[in-house]
Formats: structure tokens, sequence, C-alpha cells
């Protein structure tokens, strides 16, 4: 007995025995199934064709239009996602984890039922939308702003989720330690708070700017499809598709997947291996 | 300018009372074990926790009074502390961890680092200004953080456990260099530890703290010599009991009664030390001495002696050497009788 005991304790360390045989298959299945689209993406791609259909004047703009407007929401979502994160990290007040469940409410609702939702607020008959119209003259949807704030929406809670993670990692006594120095609470933040979590800030901007350059469905809704000002790249994706046109969907669909992987790797290298 | 300081500060259970006056210039060490509030006296005195009640004043300076209402907030206060752990800024330089204070005083960036230059100088690391506190050792991290807590001319010093984190090897050399930098500090200083040597090699003037209480302050001759509570006693290596003096006997509090040469009268405290006690297996001859039976409960090196622990009327810690365990078969149950000469006990009032 203890000798079966003793064969089996450093197989456990080392290699999965335990695991019941029968799970492999679907393990197996679920990897082909997950890698297999994106297979399909490589195969079919029309790779001689590809610089032209590139090169053309709406991809380009699309192009452009996604990087800039996923930007723009990325710095929005920094400059208010980073003072809710700490709001979450670091005050006490009643009814903080329903204000937590609130924020991560976008990452589990349909993006078009967030363009729905946008509209309802901002639109021009919306609660904050009219009188904004009435007053100022301003009609936030369908321009590039609204793509701006539909991307935006969808994209924060990664940024909040991200930030406040690394403010309650991040060792409080390091600022009691300024204080005492003579820092007041807002020099604090900006020299010891703020760069001690700046790689969860970097980690949460970059999943904040990937999430908001693949946003299709809150941004059709709420922004609409219009070239040059709306029609970003996942749009125009689809837009290319409904068009009868597969090889420019491919091609676009390519330089999203490409964006991905690339932001996957930087995660990996750069951030997550030095959180672990 | 004189630290006066009347602290009363409630956490959960336990609460802290501890009334404290620093003299420009003087080191007070706070003694006590892990939970007696030190930190927490440090932390109020810093304002990084509330007072319940009390205040804190800094010659005429109001710092803080809860009767008047007046509470400066830490990062007005100018008192220089020195964290357990250092908490040096990870993301900084030696340099610019020095230069902090400076900095968020106002003082301009390249004003902030010559000066944070010449404060790491003094502690000997002009070597190592460009390294962040991981490429540190543990010694050079704590004299970043005395520089720190220093570079900004601080009313008062506050130094909680500076030696805690350091092997016994750097210890040594640490502790004389600090010693040194607080001798040359002109404000008060007070110092927290749970380390009988740091507090006695550091300290003009102990203060004992049990359970939120002081027990005993004292200089360290005065504390070493006459212990008031079994915890300063075992600090200090000395057997410590209390009693009633009557021409020269002591009848202690469980009944037995030491002889001493000294002639109290009234409520007593009893010590001496463990290497004054012999053992010997059967009643020793001489009549001017102490004696009494015991049996052996515990055997332990420490150095070049072996400390014996004993139960009986007397309970004690006995100090004898290597040779002698032999000799007399001492092992956990041995019987023996212990005797202690009236001279080498210290008997003073309790």
């Amino acid at each position: 007995m203890s000798s079966a005991v003793r064969r089996v304790r450093p197989r456990r360390r080392g290699q999965p025995t335990g695991l019941p045989p029968v799970l492999v298959p679907f393990a197996v299945l679920a990897l082909l199934f997950l890698l297999l689209p994106v297979a399909g993406l490589l195969v079919r791609a029309p790779w001689r064709s590809m610089p032209a259909v590139l090169t053309q004047p709406a991809a380009l703009d699309a192009l452009r239009l996604s990087i800039v407007c996923a930007s723009a929401a990325t710095v929005l979502c920094v400059l208010l996602g980073v003072p809710l994160a700490w709001l979450l990290a670091r005050a006490e007040f009643r009814g903080r984890s329903v204000v937590r469940a609130l924020v991560t409410v976008p990452l589990v609702l349909p993006p078009v039922v967030g363009g729905v939702a946008l509209f309802t607020a901002l639109g021009r008959r919306g609660i904050v939308g009219r009188p904004l119209d009435e007053w100022f003259g301003v009609s936030l949807p369908f321009t590039t702003p609204a793509v701006v704030v539909a991307e935006a929406f969808v994209a924060m809670p990664f940024l909040v989720i991200a930030v406040e993670g690394a403010l309650r990692g991040a060792d409080r006594r390091l600022e009691d330690a300024a204080s005492t120095m003579g820092a007041t609470r807002w020099y604090t933040f900006r020299r010891v708070t703020l760069p001690l979590v700046a790689p969860g800030l970097a980690a949460g901007a970059v999943l904040c700017w990937a999430r908001a350059l693949g946003e299709f469905g809150a941004t059709i809704t709420f922004a609409g499809n219009f070239p040059g000002t709306t029609r970003t790249m996942p749009v125009e994706v689809f837009i290319a598709l409904q068009r009868g046109d597969p090889a420019a969907a491919i091609a676009l669909s390519l330089v999203l997947l490409l964006v991905s992987v690339t932001v996957l790797a930087l995660l990996r290298e750069r951030w997550l291996g030095a959180l672990r | 300018m004189t630290l006066v300081a009347d602290l009363h500060v409630v956490r959960g259970d336990f609460d802290l009372r501890l009334s404290l006056t620093v003299a420009p210039g003087e080191v007070v060490v706070l003694l006590g074990p892990n939970g007696a509030g030190k930190s927490s006296a440090l932390r109020a005195m810093a304002g990084l926790l509330r007072l319940e009640d009390g205040s804190v004043r800094l010659g005429d300076d109001v710092v803080e009074d809860t009767d008047a209402g007046v509470r400066l907030p830490p990062e007005r206060r100018n008192v220089g502390v020195v964290f357990q752990d250092y908490l040096l800024f990870p993301h900084l330089s030696a340099r610019e961890n020095v230069a902090f204070g400076l900095r968020a005083r106002g003082l301009d960036h390249s004003a902030a680092l010559r000066r944070a230059d010449e404060a790491l100088d003094r502690v000997g690391l002009a070597a190592y200004v460009d390294r962040r506190p991981a490429h540190l050792s543990g010694g050079q991290a704590q004299r970043v953080a005395l520089a720190r807590a220093l570079v900004t001319r601080p009313r008062l010093l506050l130094l909680d456990e500076p030696l805690a984190a350091l092997d016994a090897g750097t210890r040594l050399e640490v502790r004389s260099d600090l010693r040194r930098h607080l001798a040359d500090f002109e404000g008060p200083a007070v110092v927290v530890t749970h380390d009988v040597l740091d507090a006695f090699v550091l300290a003009d003037r102990l203060v004992v703290l049990e359970a939120g209480r002081v027990v005993q302050t004292g200089t360290p001759t005065e504390v070493g010599r006459h212990p008031r509570t079994s915890y300063v006693a075992t600090l200090v290596g000395l057997n410590l009991y209390r009693g009633h003096a009557l021409d020269g006997v002591v009848t202690l509090d469980g009944g037995a009664t030491l002889t001493t040469a000294q002639h109290q009268t009234g409520p007593v405290l009893v010590a001496f030390s463990p290497s004054a006690v012999a053992l010997h297996r059967g009643r020793p001859d001489g009549s001017a001495r102490n004696c009494w039976p015991a049996s052996v409960t515990g055997l332990e090196q420490q150095g070049d002696v072996v400390r014996v622990r004993l139960a009986g009327p007397l309970e004690a810690a006995v100090d004898v050497t290597a040779l002698a365990v032999a000799e007399l078969h001492l092992a956990p149950g041995t019987q023996v009788w212990a005797a202690v000469k009236a001279t080498e006990t210290a008997v003073y009032p309790a």
C-alpha cells in the first residue's frame, strides 16, 4: 500500500495521469472548433489580390477610422475608467458591490442592445440627448463621436476591471509613506499610485483598444454605417459580405485578425508575463 | 522642540494609552512584544491613524488635539518616518526616493536631486544613487529609508522596527550607523522595536509597552537591572519574582522565601541572573544561601551555556555549562537543588 502511494505521488506532479480518457476527444474537438475558423480565414485568403483590396480608398478609410475611433475610445476609457476603478478599489461606500456589478454589465450585454440603450440615453429623443439637442444643437447619433461613444461603452469594463485589480494589488502603505513625506493625495496619486498600477493600466488599455477596434453591434446601431464617418473595419467586413464580395471581407478580416494576435502576443509577453 | 504626545488609540478590541515626552535630541525607544501597540503609537503620531482622544504637540505647535478639534494631515506634520520594510517606492531610484519629499514640497527637480545625492552621500550610498530598491541590499535599503526620512529636515523622527528586516551580520553594522545618525539628529526621535539589543543600543530612554499600556520606563541600565514585568525580565534575561520584604527576607507570592543582601520593606520585586544560580544533586552546605529543591523541565543550548528551566516552589531559568549538565546528569524530570547567594539578588520596590 505504501509503495503504491509512493509510486503515484511523483506522477501526479508531472503528468496528468488522473484524467479520465473520455475527456480527451472532447478537448481535441474544442481545440479544432476554436482553430478551424481561423485556419479557414487563412486558407481562403485571396493572397494575390490582397494588396489591391486593402489599398482601396474604402478599406483605407475604414481602417483609419477604426484606429482613430478605437484610440479615442481608449483615451476616454482611461480618463473616466481610472477614477472609477480607484473609487471601486479604495473608497468605502454602501452598495459598492452593486456598482461593481453594474460596471460589468456592458461585458455581458449584447452589443446591439448596448447600441439601443445608447439611443435611449443619447439619441435625439434620449434622456440626455434631447436637452443636448435642444440647448446646444448637439446631436450625437450617426456621427464619428457616436462611434467613439459606442466603442467606449463596450470597452470600458475591460479597463476598469484591469485597473481595479492592479490597485487592489498595490501596496497602500506606500501611499501612507508618501503622505508622511509631505505629498498631497493628488501628488501621491500621480507619482506613486499611477506608476504602481502602470502595468495593469497598460494591459487594460490594450484590451480596451482591441475590444473597441472590433466593436460592431453597438456601433452600427448607434452610429450607423456611413462611409468615412462611421463605417469602421468590422462594419466594412459586414458590408463586403452583404454585397457579395467575400474576398474583400476575408482580406479585411485578416487585418483585424493580425491586430488581435499582435495584441495577444503583446499582452502575454509584456504584461501577463510580468504579472506572473 | 520637545514632543509631547498623549495618545489614546482604539482599533477594534485593542486600545492604546501612551503619554510620551521626548526632548530635542533625545531618542526614546518603545519596546514591547508584537501587538503591544508600538506601531499604532507611531502611526498615530505620524497622522496615519486617528486618535480616539488625546493630543500631539511639537514645541508650541499643536499637531493634533481632539479636544480642540485640531488635526494636521500627515503631509503637513513635517515628521520623518522610517517604516518597517522601509516602503521605498519600487519604481523610483534611490535618488528619486530621497528626492520625493523635497519634490512634493515644491522644490525644483535639479535642486531636489542634488540634496538627495548629498543625503545619500551622508549615509554612505553615493555609489548607489541610481539603483532601484529591488537592487539594494537590506542594509542599503535601510539607509536609503533613513536618508529619505531625514532629507526634509523633519521636526520629529519616527522609526518603526528599523532593523527588524536585516540579517544578523548586517544588523550589527547598520545598528551602530543608525545610532550615530540618531545622535546627529537634533529633534526628538522615537524608535519602535521588539528587539532588546536594538533597544538598549539606540535608546536614551526606554518605554516598555505591553497590551497597549506602559509597564516601565527608564534608562536602559535601570530597565535592564530592575525589570518590572516578566516580559521585561525575560527580555533582559533575568529571573523575576514579586513578593513582600521584611528584614532582608522576601516572602514571594507563591510562599517561598528568598534571603537578600539589601534590606527593603514592603512590596518588592526580586531579580537574579540565570548564571547566578548553582545546581546540586543533593542539598548544598552553607548558611547564607538561598536553596530550594526543584525539578528540571527543560534544557536548551544557548551559545556556550545550557539554559535549564526549573519547576518547583521557585520557577527559574538557570545557566550552566555543558560539563555541568553531564556531571549532574540533567534531563527533564531530574530532581536537583538550586542555590543562589543573597548578594546575587537585586531587590527593589514593586
